[in-house]
């Protein structure tokens, strides 16, 4: 494993937790080392953000113990501040301050003397590109830009360690990829990351992936290896009138019937099958009989696959 | 009726909207047919809402026509507003009424009364597998139900066509599948769907996609159509083998003839060529000439992320 020498900058052992009648956190373990982007994947409700509040010492474990650079989480102290950056999935900052304002709100929460932080936030800045809009409320900054100055204000300190919950929520494509390029480049810089989306499009970005569901994860690994790790088989079928959608629903109707058949989505003009491998051949058999005009050419699963596989399996 | 023959439900001419000097929305046309699902994309501040706004007869055009269902959106906007449905993740539910109450008010609004105000909230609460369960609080539903109710609730009165404004925002998977499969049998029953989203994979399920970039309509297709104009070359996944690595990989092929775009992917970096590079044995080479390893390259179908940005970073 490339990172095994790096001693771990996020550490969770036995993470629990109960909020009224559900344990939100049921035993989590995962660590994120230096230089790494680890995305924590589930559905609402998974405990994606409980787990992320435990990590930063926001909420008490009933039991289990978080660490970020070897520090206990519950100990807090400065140590802790200094070394950890956290933007939670709601609004952090001020709205009726500026862009500037909140920044430097941040600067004086953290203590940071003036000549550091002028060089900082000119920095950041210019890496988010926000500097056009300095003297903007944050109120009035469009999806994408709050998340930047949010991310900003959350970097100021220079931390080690940076936890996100669903930074891209609301983004725009173009912000969020311009988000997503700025991580990687703090991430080379020898940053940790955590991050927390439920969107599988993002979850293939990260270096390594945790699939929790209900307060647990159920697999962790690289987004290659989880895919590669996939048993069934996916197909695609291409249908003879693409371009007629109700040649698509039709198709789509008849394939749903079929036992072998686990998940059915368009695609394109035509559709993607998941099958169970112990009953893909009949499925080919069936296929070869159903309709003279359909064809059936194999496609790689992807992480949604690999997903909805999992939590079907887990619930 | 003219409408009843009329197979567009939406119709929009030269639709233009300026806030002072600012041109929100700038000479927009495109139509929408019965039982079509019409993703509208654009970055945030590129018109979208603007355009919805002015679409469900809610803002004023400076210029140019629009009709939505048989309607006129300047000389008729009350028309326009009883004959369509919308929802969106910020406005929809009231948390802390009952699913019951919710519809009741949603009914009241719509002007539904007696049986067929019981029928219509029967049916609501069974398309979002609510049956039974009409005491609940609305803010103890998971977000995919209470997405699912937000969508029953706008279509009470049966409307033709309805706006969904980001629906899905912050929604998993599987949920997120759920819905849209009630989007798509909504769709063949006949219903008009014009949907704004910022998840592409989302846009892949409409039947055609518009994007907007600046207050204009710059590309309007179905996704497959969008990918052949827009994105044109072979698109190379190329393992990265170790955290930083795939920002080498992507800093050695950037700018090399027959690389038409580079993008670093998690540990992977996607890397899209045109057909001087497109066979596995060029590409092979060419990294090889580059003092990089190609023994780790698979070939990735592009995505509408990958037009969104060819369109906008033009």
């Amino acid at each position: 494993m490339t990172g095994a020498a790096h001693a771990p900058a996020l550490e969770a052992r036995g993470l629990r937790r109960r909020l009224g009648i559900t344990d939100a956190v049921a035993g989590l373990d995962l660590t994120v080392r230096p230089g790494e982007l680890y995305g924590l994947v589930g559905p609402d409700g998974a405990g994606k953000t409980t787990a992320l509040r435990l990590l930063v010492g926001l909420l008490v474990p009933d039991a289990g113990e978080a660490r970020v650079d070897g520090v206990s989480v519950m100990s807090g102290g400065p140590a802790l501040r200094e070394a950890l950056g956290y933007m939670p999935q709601q609004f952090s900052l001020y709205g009726d301050l500026s862009v500037a304002e909140n920044m430097r709100f941040f600067a004086d929460l953290f203590g940071l003397a003036p000549a550091i932080f002028r060089q900082r936030e000119a920095e950041l800045m210019q890496l988010t590109r926000l500097d056009r809009f300095r003297d903007r409320r944050a109120s009035a900054l469009s999806g994408g830009m709050y998340k930047k100055l949010a991310l900003s204000c959350a970097l100021l300190h220079r931390p080690r360690v940076l936890v996100l919950d669903e930074p891209t929520n609301g983004v725009d494509p173009v912000s969020r990829r311009e988000l997503w390029d700025l991580l990687y480049q703090l991430v080379d810089e020898g940053l940790a990351v955590l991050l927390a989306t439920p969107y599988m499009d993002e979850a293939a970005r990260c270096h390594r992936v945790g699939l929790m569901y209900a307060g647990k994860l159920l697999a962790e690994d690289t987004p290659a290896a989880l895919v590669k790790g996939f048993d069934d088989v996916t197909w695609l079928v291409h249908l003879s009138d693409a371009a007629d959608p109700g040649a698509r629903d039709a198709a789509e109707a008849r394939l749903r019937e079929r036992p072998e058949v686990r998940a059915l989505s368009p695609q394109g003009g035509g559709l993607r099958v998941v099958v169970d491998r112990a009953g893909d051949a009949e499925f080919r058999r069936y296929f070869a009989a159903a309709d003279a005009h359909w064809r059936l050419s194999p496609v790689a699963p992807d992480f949604e696959d690999v997903f909805l596989r999992l939590v079907t399996h887990a619930s | 009726m003219r409408a009843e023959a009329n197979p567009n439900v939406i119709e929009v001419e030269g639709l233009t909207r300026l806030f002072g000097d600012f041109r929100a929305v700038d000479d927009v046309n495109f139509q929408v047919r019965r039982g079509e699902i019409f993703g509208y994309l654009g970055a945030n501040g590129a018109g979208k809402s603007t355009t919805i706004r002015m679409l469900c007869g809610l803002l004023a055009p400076t210029g140019g026509r629009a009709t939505v269902a048989g309607a006129d959106i300047a000389r008729e906007p009350q028309r326009v507003k009883e004959r369509i449905g919308y929802m969106s993740q910020k406005f929809s539910l009231y948390m802390d009424l009952s699913v019951v109450e919710n519809l009741n008010f949603f009914a009241s609004a719509y002007g539904l009364a007696g049986a067929e105000r019981r029928a219509r909230i029967g049916d609501a609460l069974a398309q979002a597998d609510l049956e039974g369960k009409g005491d609940l609080v609305t803010r103890d539903l998971a977000g995919g139900v209470r997405q699912r109710l937000a969508l029953a609730s706008a279509l009470l009165h049966r409307p033709p066509i309805i706006f969904l404004d980001e629906p899905t925002a912050g929604v998993d998977p599987v949920a997120r599948r759920g819905f849209w499969r009630v989007i798509r049998e909504l769709s063949r029953a006949g219903t008009t769907i014009f949907v704004t989203t910022h998840h592409l994979d989302e846009a892949e399920l409409c039947h055609r996609v518009g994007l907007m970039v600046d207050g204009k309509l710059v590309a309007l297709d179905t996704p497959e159509g969008l990918k052949r104009t827009h994105v044109p070359g072979t698109m190379m996944s190329v393992g990265g083998q170790g955290e930083g690595r795939a920002r080498n990989i992507a800093a050695a092929v950037t700018g090399a003839p027959g690389v038409l775009a580079v993008q670093p992917f998690g540990l992977r970096v996607h890397v899209r060529v045109d057909d001087r590079l497109a066979a596995p044995a060029a590409f092979g080479a060419f990294l090889a000439s580059r003092g990089l390893p190609a023994d780790d390259v698979e070939v990735v179908e592009p995505g509408l992320e990958d037009v969104f940005l060819a369109l906008v970073q033009r």
